[in-house]
């Protein structure tokens, strides 16, 4: 019972939104599971929304261009046991509803799955109105929210049904586009665990979301330079595996982070705060800092915030200069 | 309509809801009396004649929902909640003492006999559409019930759930407006107009209707009224007065204030004689 990697890494032929479409047909036979949308649908699923509101009429609830109304609704149907997920771009579904999802929400214990598409610098040319740096920064703060970053398709299906199967509040970072292949079919998660996907000694580079992918560039490149450098992905930022952080801490001496957030507040933070207590190592954060985004190709937002593989790998250096 | 019995029995337990009421505000000194106090009415048709609920067993699938969305209404519905069983009167006293089950705001997670948490304005609404629609898709005949104040309804969230109410034709659901005029800072009508509320209802495609929110009779047969009426959400607009009941406490601004042990006592005495 644990992770399959992928040997080659490749791109997935399919986009990352495929792999919620397919949780949802195979899952909402299950009358509970149900899709509450504020109009991006067709954003999140393409054309496959209109699949599964042929298949599952009652279960696609497209509320409008109203998210409060959408996470108040959600919340009251979990009342009645079902299962909602609610989704809109990851700006909408935390920091325009933050109220609504912490007293209605978790303050209440409803039983509702945000997902927050479009993490960071994937919102590429919807720009520094649709970039949410700040989402997970604002969800760690409540209490009892877990809170999930996918890497790749494999994993973001067996969390959506992980989120479906433990009662209680979820935040699934979740980015729509092809992604490298990291595990196969039939590998087990378990939120609260991270999944060590490289082993080195020298340095851990602990890192969620598409920072996985960009991570394991890094590590080639520190390869190339003798650096054996271990790569965390630490999907499950909310709670975050403390035991594996000190370990990797302990064995290496040095952690670098790397998220595609605000370094304030997001996984960056979460690690610094677990190792400042109890395992003070060299840590450098890679991902945004302090600042807003804004509109272009992700290769140039990458540059532009400092998250590309060179950068990681710079930071790498730097920590381990430091031991 | 109700017979004289009934009347009478609801107008007696309305006595009692707002001795209660008061007796719990006394314990601490102060509290959201005004809004606690008009809503009084409606909780005495709610619970003495309309909901469907059992005490014995809160959470009974066949139920009834209220959710009181102006939250701290809380002391006047956990009253309403102690007379009808869900727990013993005496647990009143303990509102707001250290490690409570009766808080200042409707808590789900607790006190028996609360269906739903709020607190934060503007939310219930939401909440309860969520519920009726849950109901909808079960095939379910419960009815859900909201109290929402007039004040609150300036949350653009309230008129989100009133577009969504009315688009999924939840007929399952009857929110009763606490329309006392009054919010926090003044006079609504001086802060943010909301009137005419039956109107901005009926213009969101609702069913609704207008009453005197301390006329027992009138309160039931529109609740009765809304109960016949298929294919939309029922808003009842109840014209209330903040601090109703309370005479050192009506005229005045009264949202949350002190409540002294001799002033309860005052007010208590001049209830139970009327």
């Amino acid at each position: 019972m644990s992770i399959i990697l992928s040997k080659t890494n490749e791109i997935s032929e399919k986009p990352m939104a495929k792999a919620y479409f397919e949780y949802l047909d195979e899952n909402m036979v299950n009358p509970d599971i149900l899709h509450i949308e504020s109009d991006l649908g067709l954003a999140i699923l393409k054309l496959d929304a209109l699949t599964i509101q042929g298949k599952y009429p009652t279960q696609f609830i497209d509320v409008g261009i109203q998210e409060a109304n959408a996470v108040g609704v959600a919340c009251g149907m979990s009342a009645k046991g079902f299962i909602p997920f609610v989704h809109s771009f990851g700006t909408f579904i935390t920091r325009r509803v933050f109220d609504q999802v912490f007293i209605s929400g978790a303050y209440a214990g409803a039983n509702i799955k945000l997902i927050g598409s479009d993490p960071g610098i994937m919102a590429a040319f919807n720009g520094g109105t649709h970039m949410p740096f700040e989402d997970v920064a604002l969800m760690r703060s409540i209490p009892e929210m877990t809170i999930v970053e996918p890497s790749d398709a494999v994993i973001a299906k067996a969390l959506f049904k992980a989120a479906a199967d433990t009662y209680g509040m979820f935040y699934i970072r979740f980015m729509r586009k092809e992604a490298a292949t990291l595990y196969e079919d039939g590998s087990v998660f378990t939120v609260g665990k991270g999944n060590v996907i490289k082993d080195g000694g020298d340095v851990t580079i602990i890192a969620c979301g598409a920072m996985v992918e960009e991570s394991l560039q890094a590590v080639e490149l520190l390869k190339q330079e003798g650096i054996e450098a271990r790569l965390v992905d630490m999907f499950t930022i909310k709670p975050l595996d403390d035991e594996l952080v000190i370990k990797c801490a302990r064995e290496t001496g040095a952690v670098v982070t790397a998220e595609n957030h605000n370094i304030i507040g997001g996984l960056g933070s979460a690690v610094a705060e677990t190792l400042s207590e109890s395992c003070p190592v060299p840590l450098g954060r890679i991902g945004a800092r302090d600042c807003f985004g804004q509109v272009g190709d992700v290769g140039y937002l990458k540059e532009v915030y400092g998250m590309a593989a060179t950068d990681i790998a710079a930071k790498a250096k730097e920590v381990i200069a430091k031991k | 309509m109700l017979t004289q019995e009934k009347t009478a029995e609801l107008k007696e337990f309305a006595k009692q809801i707002r001795v209660q009421t008061l007796e719990q505000m006394a314990t601490r000194g102060f509290g959201h009396l005004g809004g606690a106090m008009s809503m009084v009415e409606i909780l005495s048709v709610l619970y003495g004649s309309q909901m469907k609920y059992d005490p014995r067993n809160p959470k009974w699938d066949g139920r009834d929902w209220l959710v009181c969305s102006k939250g701290h209404a809380g002391p006047s519905l956990y009253s309403a909640l102690a007379l009808k069983g869900f727990f013993p009167v005496e647990e009143l006293l303990t509102l707001n003492q250290r490690g409570t089950k009766l808080p200042s705001h409707c808590d789900r997670n607790k006190t028996v006999g609360i269906d739903m948490t709020t607190g934060s304005l503007g939310q219930g609404l939401s909440l309860a559409a969520g519920l009726a629609f849950a109901h909808k898709l079960r095939g379910e005949a419960n009815t859900v019930y909201a109290i929402v104040g007039d004040g609150e309804l300036q949350e653009g969230q309230n008129w989100e759930a009133m577009m969504f109410s009315a688009q999924r034709g939840l007929d399952n659901l009857i929110v009763l407006v606490d329309n006392n005029h009054v919010q926090l800072d003044g006079v609504t009508a001086d802060i943010s107009n909301m009137e005419s509320l039956d109107a901005k209802f009926a213009a969101f495609n609702w069913d609704a209707q207008r009453v005197d929110g301390h006329d027992l009779n009138a309160l039931d047969e529109a609740i009765e009224k809304a109960k016949q009426q298929g294919g939309k959400p029922h808003a009842i607009i109840a014209d209330t007065e903040k601090g109703k009941g309370v005479f050192w406490a009506e005229g005045q601004f009264n949202h949350h204030i002190e409540v002294s042990r001799e002033a309860a006592d005052e007010a208590i005495n001049a209830i139970l004689k009327q």
